[in-house]
């Protein structure tokens, strides 16, 4: 894998939450070059089995989220111009100026309009622009706009991804489609190692409006083990450096009660053993990425999540480390064939012999 | 038109050497003499063919943008604004700093960590850095300095009837320019190309001194404001009605004699036009018309929604029409109108 240039296409397509059709298609090409099977369940999260040599029962389910955050049209107000309002987790300072895609009967081109700083008060300029007062201008002649667009058609932000000096590269939906992109690295190393485990890798749907696609893909994968892979704060000034993780030092390993512990410590001896840089990220309660739907699903899944430090998180310009995103390959997959050593983990519950009499 | 090319140059006020070169290359092949005066104000000179008076046209080739102004130790770049831009469209963006064009962002503080009270607040551009990538202060210094200038990275795109891009203030009225200087005249025709419109009109003002000419025609990309709104107000100007004529703005009365010219000349050519109906914002005018003892002054424009901010829209056959005006204007024109 090109990863450059696959996080490039993977960042760019567009695929608001309920609406991943577009990236679905990318990341089922790559899923199909590295694995025995490749289907879709019923909300649409992506699942690309890679078979190992055990029972079929051993299953290891690998998540990370494909859809990003975004907007949807609520009206049309002729002219060309569009009413909108945020699907999820939107900072809606950052709007004013932004170019969108619109998915209406074919993808339109528009810009978040806002009146020029020739017209205002200075008072007006003092002022968060609110939502009610912002629009989506498509250019389109009067008449135009309603053909081509209706209420309920999914919009995304437009940005080219852009390469910083040496390894950092900003674009949009880097949350969460940078591990989606760990995945299919995973899917391409262990091509070249042996694992007895079943790995079930998903790209899931609706992350970003409540965790809902990988708990419904959990219930139908029913793993043994599962690991999350999401993007985590990166360190940025002006926020306590404790609630960040500094870019290009390597991925976090999760721990805290969304996490099992033993495999919190496997996955850190992993690290260890194999040399690769990690940061240890404390989380206190549900870590809010799809490993708290996956922890709870069924009778329960023994969980570890994996962070990639990200800077400036729900914006159009969110910044990655390659470095990072190279790390969790490489610890992820040698964490899969190391749980080889360890048959425990295929017991879905321990047994202890009781004292009472039959 | 070469307005692709000339939305996507670099040229903040005060260092428009890139679109002056750009724009050069063009007109070289159509005009008579080329000069670039100490301020870097771009002058095309193109002789009449019966008269000798001077008349000048003008668009500015700066554009507004951004200045780094110190380099901090964690490696994130701090930066003042030149010329006038709305502190809540910076956040988000894409930017290219310097000659070399290094890419950076301007970062926002996640949703996830900001407070309720946050929220409400508009971040001021003082709060604000580029991030480039560079990890420590030293890095940084490798791939920008301070005083360099940064401009947004808009790629143009043509969306049928109306186009996108950057710096459409003042590129459409230096694409105007160009065309213009293709034709020929029965006066000289002084097409120039002035620099440091938008820190306060100062190359037009020695680039009129200069040339000194009977009259001047000032070519804008100016402000359309038929966006929705919450109060009903009459909008500046409107996309697709054609060229805009200024009867005044923040900086200039326009001549009369001139501005009544451009409307019989749109009536007679059936041109659309449309009135500018708010007088606001400034334009090379303001300096041309007090320069010696006094130059009439008109302003024609396009159109433009969102000037001043990342992306800006206008219409081509908004374009067209102004290119039309203007030169059937000067075809027209005679000294003798100026009384």
């Amino acid at each position: 894998m090109d990863l450059k240039k696959f996080l490039k296409k993977i960042s760019e397509a567009t695929g608001i939450s309920g609406f991943e059709g577009n990236v679905r298609d990318i990341i089922q090409e790559e899923f199909r070059q590295r694995a025995d099977e490749v289907w879709q369940d019923n909300l649409g999260n992506l699942i690309a089995l890679k078979k190992g040599t055990e029972e079929p029962e051993n299953r290891v389910m690998l998540a990370a989220h494909m859809d990003e955050i975004g907007l949807i049209v609520t009206g049309l107000e002729g002219n060309g111009f569009l009413r909108f309002a945020p699907v999820n987790g939107f900072d809606i300072r950052i709007l004013p100026g932004q170019e969108v895609t619109i998915a209406g009967i074919e993808l339109l081109k528009g810009i978040i309009g806002c009146r020029p700083p020739h017209l205002q008060t200075p008072e007006e300029a003092e002022k968060v622009i609110a939502l009610e007062e912002l629009f989506i201008d498509t250019g389109l002649p009067g008449g135009e706009v309603e053909k081509k667009v209706k209420v309920g058609d999914a919009v995304s932000i437009n940005r080219e991804v852009v390469f910083l000096s040496k390894n950092f590269l900003a674009g949009k939906a880097l949350d969460d489609r940078a591990s989606v992109a760990v995945l299919v690295g995973v899917l391409e190393a262990l091509q070249k190692m042996k694992h007895n485990w079943h790995i079930y890798a998903v790209a899931t749907v609706q992350e970003e409006v409540g965790i809902r696609g990988a708990s419904v893909c959990a219930h139908g994968i029913a793993p043994k083990l599962a690991v999350a892979v999401d993007v985590t704060q990166g360190d940025m000034p002006g926020i306590s450096e404790i609630t960040t993780f500094p870019l290009g030092k390597g991925p976090t390993i999760l721990i805290g009660p969304n996490v099992h512990p033993r495999l919190q410590e496997l996955m850190v001896q992993v690290a260890r053993h194999y040399e690769i840089g990690y940061q240890i990220e404390p989380c206190a309660g549900p870590s809010g990425t799809d490993a708290s739907a996956i922890q709870v699903s069924r009778e329960g899944v023994p969980t570890a999540v994996v962070g990639i430090p990200l800077r400036y998180m729900h914006s159009s310009v969110e910044i990655i480390h390659l470095l990072d995103i190279e790390r969790a390959i490489k610890l992820i997959s040698a964490f899969i064939t190391r749980l080889d050593e360890h048959p425990e983990w295929k017991q879905k519950e321990t047994f202890f012999p009781g004292k009472g009499k039959h | 038109m070469e307005l692709k090319e000339l939305s996507e140059a670099s040229g903040v006020s005060g260092c428009e050497e890139e679109i002056r070169k750009i724009i050069q290359s063009h007109i070289e092949n159509w005009v008579d003499e080329i000069r670039v005066d100490s301020l870097g104000n771009l002058t095309a000179i193109k002789n009449g063919t019966r008269q000798s008076h001077r008349v000048m046209l003008a668009a500015h080739m700066d554009e507004v943008g951004l200045m780094i102004t110190s380099i901090e130790k964690d490696g994130g770049l701090r930066f003042s604004k030149v010329g006038g831009i709305d502190d809540r469209v910076l956040l988000s963006k894409v930017v290219l700093i310097g000659a070399q064009k290094v890419p950076g962002v301007i970062g926002a503080k996640p949703p996830h960590l900001l407070k309720k009270e946050e929220k409400k607040q508009v971040v001021k551009v003082d709060q604000m850095f580029i991030d480039i990538g560079a990890s420590d202060k030293e890095e940084a210094e490798k791939m920008v300095k301070v005083g360099d200038y940064a401009t947004f990275y808009t790629r143009y795109e043509d969306w049928g009837t109306v186009v996108k891009g950057k710096a459409f203030d003042d590129r459409a009225g230096c694409a105007v320019l160009m065309e213009v200087l293709k034709e020929n005249f029965p006066f000289t025709v002084n097409g120039v190309f002035t620099v440091q419109e938008e820190v306060g009109i100062r190359g037009a003002r020695v680039a009129a001194y200069r040339l000194d000419p009977v009259v001047a025609f000032v070519l804008e990309g100016t402000t359309a404001d038929d966006i929705p709104k919450k109060k009903d107000l009459s909008p500046c100007t409107v996309l697709a009605k054609g060229p805009a004529l200024s009867y005044m703005d923040q900086t200039v009365i326009c001549d009369r004699q001139l501005f009544n010219f451009l409307v019989s000349t749109a009536e007679k050519n059936r041109i659309p036009f449309q009135i500018k109906q708010l007088p606001s914002g400034g334009t090379d005018g303001g300096a041309i018309h007090l320069t010696r003892s006094g130059i009439p002054v008109a302003v024609i424009s396009v159109p433009c929604r969102y000037i001043h901010s990342p992306a800006t829209l206008l219409h081509k056959e908004d374009f067209s029409n102004t290119v039309k005006l203007i030169v059937q204007a000067l075809h027209r024109f005679k000294k003798e109108f100026i009384k």
